[in-house]
């Protein structure tokens, strides 16, 4: 593809993520569900603990970036399946990497937007963050390589919206618990801290930590949470584009 | 005149079944080029193909130079898509529909503005472009739907049953639509049940079959194929039924259509004589005497078989 063709892309999937937030995410339930989601799971788990409070606003960053920026991305595909809305896409001249990638910039400004609850919920408690520019980076990062997450799950050619959320949650769920949330790094026995390492999740919420609490409270440098969200936003983006390749077929 | 699409031995299976079986037909600038078939024909599959929605088990598709799997997005930029059923997005806007189609077809926004107010108020949808899809009739849909294909003004439109299901008026409209954008020297890729609107606006036909292209023809052309044979049409002045008439040898098929009959016969000339002797010998006269050449629907009947048009 020449310049000129991926800039041309790269325009109409923006047109899809103005699509998606118009008629996804600007939705009062959407967003309340994305706020209030992770807040009560967070509360449920976090009630009459002893924890400091820049710790626990740390946590709740991760998890609120984590199901923000999984929330709508995934049932995209179904819905547009079922509507035939996907037909439209399918004959229009965009390439599938176009249109998965207008889904993601969607979810990510999502995920953006949302992650700005929690940093005001910090503020409110006098947490002030530490590291701004690590925030950010990590945040616009994360977004991005929850949101390629988001994609994988919808990749199952069905038009049934439960069955994607029943396997968007059987995966989501059990990352919470290895991911350094609700129990530091550091106390998980050497098992949980093996398998913290293959959640993408873990390094956000260790660069929240980073970022809230000061430079010795992050488990693994700022460059080992950013380079391994990097190299996760790549893994899932990659597999998103192979697998509807081959699932999308089977919806039209 | 160029050829603006060329199929070649194209073919799609689903597990066994060859749904479209090797089919090679060309599309000239220009043409309005009709497509029919009875339900399970092919005719969707093809289409689906054509416009790259689905990929061929085998064969090639060009539009215009372009291979539909070689080059999807060269080809799909120079095409508009109207599918049979209405795939506007609800959860939006008229004008944001278009608007959307503009953006993924790359049309400026001051190009796109202009096409968007034209078209809608040329459907007679302007008063409604910022309502909701979700609210409108299958026809308001309908119209949306193809000014949704028209916003990248494309140099072939592909009509899947544009007027199926349509009031008279919305099925007028969408006609003279098409009409006018041929007019224009926009190519138009037709698929339809209703033979009359085929013969009204097609300047070519292809009838497939079990997936195969049984004919492939101008109209008029197709009419003469099926042996020069006619329907002489014929009232008398008091009742006959079919079993009253003499034994006619030059005709094949005698049927009853409200007070009339109708005679399918390859000599004309010495029916009418037949039936002027018979009208004399039985005293009776004859009210209403017509010869109706084969229509469309009989070429398709008797290349289908079965004609289960539709």
């Amino acid at each position: 593809m020449m310049a000129h063709d991926i800039s041309d892309q790269m325009r109409r999937a923006c047109a899809i993520a103005k699509k998606d937030i118009r008629i996804y995410y600007l939705l009062g339930p959407v967003i309340i569900f994305g706020i209030l989601s992770p807040t009560f799971l967070f509360l449920a788990f976090m009630m009459g603990k002893d924890l400091p409070v820049d710790f626990l606003i740390a946590g709740l960053m991760g998890m609120t970036i984590f199901f923000a920026s999984t929330s709508v991305a995934p049932v995209i595909a179904p819905i547009e399946t079922q509507s035939r809305n996907l037909e439209r896409i399918a004959a229009a001249p965009v390439t599938i990497t176009t249109v998965l990638l207008g889904d993601v910039l969607a979810s990510v400004l999502f995920g953006i937007l949302i992650s700005f609850v929690p940093i005001l919920l910090g503020m409110a408690f006098g947490v002030m963050v530490a590291h701004p520019l690590t925030l950010a980076a990590g945040i616009v990062l994360a977004t991005f390589c929850f949101s390629a997450m988001g994609l994988i799950f919808s990749a199952a050619p069905t038009s049934i919206t439960s069955s994607v959320m029943m396997i968007s949650m059987m995966v989501k769920f059990p990352l919470i618990f290895v991911s350094g949330i609700f129990i530091p790094i550091s106390d998980l026995p050497s098992w949980g801290r093996a398998l913290a390492m293959f959640s993408p999740l873990t390094y956000i919420t260790d660069l929240c930590r980073y970022s809230f609490q000061g430079t010795d409270a992050g488990y693994y440098s700022v460059s080992v949470d950013l380079g391994a969200l990097t190299v996760f936003l790549v893994i899932f983006m990659t597999a998103a584009i192979k697998l509807h390749e081959r699932s999308l077929p089977e919806r039209l | 005149m160029k050829n603006v699409i060329e199929v070649t031995e194209l073919r799609k299976n689903y597990n066994a079944l060859a749904a479209v079986d090797s089919i090679s037909f060309e599309v000239e600038e220009g043409e309005v080029f009709g497509f029919l078939g009875p339900n399970g024909a092919g005719k969707t599959t093809t289409v689906r193909m054509l416009t790259g929605i689905i990929k061929p088990t085998s064969g090639r598709i060009s539009i215009m130079g372009f291979g539909i799997e070689q080059d999807p997005i060269k080809a799909k930029q120079l095409i508009g898509v109207v599918p049979e059923l209405s795939n506007a997005y609800n959860e939006l806007s008229a004008w944001n529909n278009l608007q959307f189609m503009a953006e993924l077809y790359g049309v400026s926004g001051r190009v796109a503005r202009g096409r968007a107010e034209e078209l809608l108020t040329k459907f007679d949808l302007y008063d409604r472009r910022d309502t909701k899809v979700k609210t409108f009739s299958k026809g308001m849909k309908q119209k949306l739907t193809i000014a949704m294909a028209l916003m990248n003004d494309p140099e072939i439109l592909f009509l899947d049953e544009p007027t199926s299901g349509l009031d008279v008026r919305s099925a007028r409209l969408i006609k003279k639509m098409m009409r006018e954008l041929n007019n224009a020297g926009t190519t138009i890729f037709l698929t339809t049940h209703y033979m009359e609107e085929a013969n009204q606006l097609c300047s070519r036909v292809a009838i497939i079959n079990h997936g195969r292209i049984a004919a492939i023809d101008a109209p008029e052309k197709l009419k003469t194929r099926i042996g020069g044979l006619e329907w002489v049409e014929v009232s008398f002045s008091t009742p006959v039924t079919v079993s009253d008439l003499p034994d006619l040898p030059q005709v094949l098929e005698v049927r009853s259509s409200g007070d009339k009959l109708q005679l399918y016969t390859d000599e004309p000339g010495s029916t009418i004589s037949r039936l002027v002797d018979y009208a004399r010998s039985t005293d009776r006269t004859i009210v209403t005497l017509n010869t109706l050449t084969p229509t469309l629907e009989d070429v398709f009947i008797k290349l289908t078989g079965d004609g289960r048009a539709g």
